[in-house]
């Protein structure tokens, strides 16, 4: 699996995770005011040479759009017999340059980074009763249980390629679907013997902000 | 809102959606090379099993771990980019998909388990998802509707195929997870 983050140093890796999301988002508004294809063409022109100087030798990373080509030639296709070839190119190049530019943040800023940039964003939720603890718990076990599952969807599809010689039916879905939220509530229960307790941490985050 | 057994499933299922993206794929890649996944029907099961404050809950977290740079869409795709798409549409209407699946689901419609969780998937999983996905390929590409649907239409079968695989799993694993006791908050 080809990890997004690219771990070797660039200049982006030091801007602040906040700022590239605050001018990814304000260069994105300004994109879709942008209509002319010829400035489009330039912008994304602008874009790709960024992208490609900030990640000089890294350039195999686009290797992984190879799946989107094929649907962006569709759409310009589409596009250009409808709607004539200057709004083919518009749009097309408005979505090349915002996927390379978004793909540049996540390249040059770590996971953690990224979740502490957005931590402001999630506070509000509290109000509905979900604490930024609560879902760092969350991602956690999501990263967690991906391996499980894998591990017991393979013990389950070995079991029945050895009794019938052939492959794992998507029937076999339904009982492993019982058996991990069976895994599931004994995990909850474990957590909560630990003296993990999502009531608790929300008393605790009260008493922070009385103080 | 969540208790501990809550955000315990919420992340299990998160899990699940991830992992069908790293399934070997069980079906064809068509149209043009857009690898169509497993991943859909994950987030039909999430609406079905988990309910739909629950099962949208679920998704949005998948959702925000593939916005913070996780690879875990199929083709290992993740990061911001893949929201600033052409199918960015198709990945927000995840969220109301399982929300409608769900809810639909628990409805107390005549006709048995599969009946319900099929309709739920059908209409959540494949409508409602696909409806999503069509008014922001229109919007954004700035084509019309029709050409939209012409575009999005190749996937609608493979989607009914997964509602129905949906129902089934939802109509046996089902009732138990549909029948937990509600813990006194």
């Amino acid at each position: 699996m080809i990890a997004p983050y690219l771990t070797a140093k660039t200049w982006l890796h030091h801007v602040s995770a906040g700022w590239k999301l605050l001018a990814l988002a304000a260069i994105s508004i300004a994109f879709t005011q942008l209509t002319d294809w010829r400035g489009l063409l330039a912008a994304a022109a602008a874009v790709l040479a960024l992208y490609l100087l900030t990640l000089l030798g890294h350039w195999s990373r686009l290797r992984l759009y190879t799946s989107l080509l094929p649907l962006l030639v569709g759409i310009g296709a589409l596009q250009a017999y409808a709607s004539g070839w200057e709004i083919a190119i518009a749009s097309i190049a408005r979505l090349a340059a915002m996927i390379l530019l978004a793909d540049l943040v996540t390249a040059t800023t770590p996971m953690l980074a990224m979740m502490d940039a957005l931590s402001p964003v999630l506070r509000p939720l509290r109000r509905i009763g979900v604490d930024e603890n609560q879902v760092s718990l969350a991602v956690a076990l999501v990263i967690r249980f991906m391996p499980v599952l894998l591990n017991e969807w393979t013990k389950r599809s070995e079991a029945w390629r050895a009794r019938t010689g052939r492959r794992p039916p998507l029937r076999l879905l339904a009982p492993f679907a019982a058996d991990v939220l069976r895994l599931a509530d004994h995990v909850a229960e474990a957590l909560e013997s630990r003296g993990f307790s999502i009531k608790r941490s929300q008393e605790r985050n009260q008493e922070e902000n009385k103080d | 809102m969540f208790d501990t057994r809550d955000i315990v499933r919420i992340s299990l299922f998160a899990a699940l959606i991830a992992a069908m993206g790293l399934f070997p794929r069980l079906d064809i890649p068509l149209a043009g090379g857009v690898p169509i996944t497993l991943q859909t029907l994950g987030v039909m099961l999430a609406g079905a099993l988990l309910g739909p404050w629950r099962g949208a809950a679920s998704v949005l977290l998948f959702l925000l771990l593939v916005a913070v740079g996780a690879p875990l869409l199929a083709g290992g795709r993740g990061g911001l980019g893949v929201f600033f798409g052409p199918t960015a549409g198709y990945l927000v209407g995840w969220i109301p998909g399982a929300f409608v699946t769900g809810w639909l689901m628990q409805k107390h419609w005549p006709g048995n388990l599969f009946l319900r969780a099929y309709v739920g998937a059908l209409v959540g999983g494949v409508l409602v998802i696909h409806a999503f996905g069509l008014f922001y390929l229109a919007w954004k590409v700035g084509m019309s509707l029709r050409q939209a649907v012409v575009a999005d239409f190749v996937f609608v079968p493979g989607d009914i195929l997964k509602a129905l695989a949906c129902a089934y799993v939802a109509s046996i694993a089902g009732p138990r997870s549909l029948n937990v006791p509600k813990q006194p908050s």
